[in-house]
């Protein structure tokens, strides 16, 4: 019997003779080269180890403690996040930070410290971190906070699943009125124009970021909607979301994406400006519109997708991200739709983290494989002379050399490791 | 509809246990969970309470379940920490090595223990308890498996067919005191116990959405439920293929 694990991306696939299912947070780790896969949400090959066993911790999924009043939560680390939001917002709390999908876990969240619309706001998922168990292979429980054990604080967050299992997690919550949001929506003609909306937005909403079309050329480049979102506050009826989800039930043969974004893109656009005011929206179809369709990745077909996802720094981003923008379309290859959004300046807590103030631009590509690894690679120059990072979670092929880019601090980290924890990922950008 | 407001979870730590653990609270319910780890119970116990709200009780109790001598006891205590329990789950089991139980009659004995004996143990007792109530559901998590033999799990399979067939009669036998009897006959669930199983496949269901389909059935006293539903008519595909060309397919 084996099992074949990917990420979402479904690219590489790789098979496993031997798994371990993580059901005991009180077991200690077995002596073998291992890897932590989660919820598998990464569009990369951290979460993979073609030598070691995967250790899969969705199993470790108890609630362990809830105060209501403070608003302080600890759970294991396989907890999605859809779980703890259909425990805490009821309660009238809400993760601080969340990535555009609620079908990640705890462990996932902090090995790769992820980050969400409110970046600029209140910095990403390992600011609000109170403390975690980190369970290495020679049996130490360490508990890590900013306070103790902050050497392992800082290798961890971030540290993309190698310094050892994270047992539990305990994070401070938000607090809100009720599950609306109130999102406005403009659009902007061009990426210069794009600036404009983005610094009059960023300064009074919490939430923000942007689609881009990538298709447009010429003086349309970079053409968009922004988003510009927050908790609604007190009101006598807000809207409630249906469970039902869409679901794609096989492997497409063709990759059949770029339809479906080019229509949802059209008829925002075309709407555009809607109510400059604002409207409300439950939070679900406002931070998750991904997850309405279960499986979507399979809209890739086969072969698969890559991600790609830089952060340039403030300086050089709006040049670099017209270079980047007139690849992209030039090549055709790119998704039809890029997400764009400007980080804030609050640091971050990992030796590893990737948000960095800057802009961020995130974006598929279905795998054509070598032109689009040409197309990809060439995209790094760009990135890496503007003096941007690729991100670690949504990248299956950056170079030992890109890697080390983006992380100076890397050497560092790389003392904290496991020595039995190993990633297919780490094996390619640390030799 | 059977009430399930105070209901005994035994193999309470089994994924589908628990998932049905938690949407029994989600119902405002209580419950005593059995398990064989205390450490697991903890945690269960743990994860309920953060849950539940004002006035449920989740208790745990530890037992080997294979343990028959004890199981007189153990339901004592399960009725003294929670009195008038109104429905009960069993949903311990183990998946054997089949080929680890073609070499040693040893090993199927212990399966066939676990996976039957240790079942029919627990519900001699229950029975009897609600047959004198006159009221109630006991539910029991069978198998597929359970209705043939195949060449790849026939020890598992034969176990679990044993329970189903003792199910039912007693179904049969405590139909006249209104005590609902149900054989819940799960086909692939991604669970610990099929940890190393390729999931690719589309027939594979996820625990919550087999304890929906649980609690359901118990709720509305089922006798027997194919969780999901398209394995009612898989298995009666299966068991329509005629023996001699059964017996030479690879299943
Ligand atoms: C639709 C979609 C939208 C997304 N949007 C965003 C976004 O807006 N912002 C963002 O930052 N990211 C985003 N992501 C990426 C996603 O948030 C991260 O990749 C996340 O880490 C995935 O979590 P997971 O639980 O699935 O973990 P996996 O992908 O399974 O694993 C991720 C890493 O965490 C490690 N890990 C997981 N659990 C543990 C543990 N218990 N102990 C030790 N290590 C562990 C793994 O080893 C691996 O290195 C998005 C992904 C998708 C699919
Ligand atoms: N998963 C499937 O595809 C599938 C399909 C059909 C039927 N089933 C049946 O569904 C039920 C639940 O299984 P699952 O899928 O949820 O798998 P699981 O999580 O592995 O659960 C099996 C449970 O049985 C318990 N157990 C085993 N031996 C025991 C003993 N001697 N005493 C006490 N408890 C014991 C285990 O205890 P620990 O927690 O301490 O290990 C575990 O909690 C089982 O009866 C199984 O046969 C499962």
């Amino acid at each position: 019997m084996s099992i074949t694990l990917s990420p979402w991306n479904r690219y590489p696939k790789i098979s496993s003779e031997k798994v371990i299912s993580w059901t005991d947070r009180t077991k200690p780790l077995p002596k073998t080269p291992m890897i932590a896969y989660a919820n598998g949400r990464s569009y990369s090959d951290v979460c993979l180890t073609s030598d070691g066993t995967p250790v899969l911790t969705r199993p470790l999924n108890k609630f362990i403690e809830f105060d209501r009043q403070t608003g302080k939560l600890k759970a294991e680390a396989g907890v999605t996040l859809q779980e703890i939001l259909t425990l805490v917002v009821p309660q009238g709390w809400f993760l601080q930070v969340t990535p555009g999908t609620q079908f990640v876990t705890l462990g996932g969240a902090l090995a790769n410290d992820v980050h969400g619309k409110n970046h600029h706001s209140v910095g990403s998922f390992g600011n609000f971190v109170l403390n975690f168990e980190l369970l290495r292979s020679d049996g130490q429980r360490l508990v890590c906070s900013p306070d103790t054990n902050q050497q392992w604080f800082e290798a961890t967050i971030g540290g993309l699943g190698l310094t050892g299992l994270i047992v539990w997690v305990e994070i401070q919550l938000q607090p809100i009125n009720n599950p609306a949001m109130v999102v406005q929506s403009e659009s902007f003609s061009n990426l210069t124009r794009f600036w404009d909306v983005n610094s009059k937005h960023s300064s009074t909403s919490p939430y923000t970021v942007a689609w881009l079309d990538c298709a447009a050329t010429g003086r349309k480049l970079g053409r968009g909607v922004f988003f510009a979102g927050r908790h609604a506050g007190a009101l006598n009826t807000y809207p409630t979301h249906p469970e039902t989800t869409k679901s794609v039930p096989i492997e497409s043969p063709v990759s059949l994406i770029n339809r479906f974004s080019l229509k949802a893109f059209n008829a925002l656009y075309a709407r555009q400006p809607t109510k400059p005011e604002g409207f409300i929206q439950h939070y679900i179809p406002y931070f998750y519109p991904l997850d309405a369709i279960k499986n979507w990745n399979r809209l890739y077909g086969k072969k698969g997708f890559f991600q790609y996802q830089c952060v340039l720094p403030m300086e050089s981003a709006p040049e670099g991200l017209n270079l980047l923008l007139k690849d992209i379309s030039k090549s055709g290859q790119g998704s039809f739709l890029a997400v764009l959004k400007t980080f804030g300046d609050i640091p971050s807590k990992g030796l590893l983290s990737f948000p960095r103030p800057g802009a961020t631009l995130a974006l598929d590509f279905a795998n054509r494989g070598n032109s689009t690894l040409r197309l990809l690679s060439k995209l790094d120059e760009i990135v890496k002379d503007h003096g941007g990072a690729l991100y670690p979670a949504k990248d299956g092929r950056m170079s030992s050399e890109m890697f080390k880019h983006s992380f100076p601090l890397w050497e560092h980290f790389s003392e904290s490791i496991d020595p039995y924890f190993c990633s297919d990922f780490w094996s390619r950008v640390s030799r | 509809m059977n009430p399930t407001n105070r209901a005994l979870i035994i193999g309470a730590t089994s994924a589908i246990a628990e998932s049905c653990c938690r949407k029994l609270i989600g119902e405002g319910a209580s419950l005593v969970c059995i398990g064989r780890d205390a450490n697991k119970l903890e945690s269960l116990k743990q994860d309920l309470l953060v849950r539940a709200t004002g006035e449920q009780q989740v208790h745990c109790i530890t037992a080997d379940l294979t343990d028959t001598e004890a199981h007189h006891a153990l339901l004592q205590e399960a009725h003294t920490l929670l009195p008038d329990i109104d429905s009960v789950l069993i949903a311990h089991g183990s998946l054997p090595d089949q080929k680890a139980c073609e070499q040693s009659y040893n090993e199927t004995a212990k399966q066939i223990n676990i996976n039957a004996l240790s079942v029919i143990s627990l519900l001699t007792e229950l029975a009897n308890d609600f047959e004198k109530k006159g009221k109630g559901v006991i539910a029991v998590i069978t198998s597929v498996a359970g209705d043939r033999g195949r060449q790849s799990n026939y020890v598992y399979g034969a176990a679990k067919g044993m329970v189903s067939t003792f199910l039912q009669g007693l179904r049969n036998r405590l139909s006249k005191s209104a005590v609902s009897v149900v054989d819940i006959k799960p086909g692939f669930v991604d669970t610990p116990m099929t940890a190393s199983f390729d999931k690719s496949g589309p027939l594979w269901a996820q625990p919550e959405q087999v304890a929906e389909g649980i609690i359901q059935a118990m709720k509305k006293g089922k006798d027997e439920v194919y969780l999901l539903w398209f394995w009612r008519w898989i298995m009666l595909i299966i068991k329509l293929i005629p023996e001699r060309i059964f017996k030479k397919l690879s299943l």
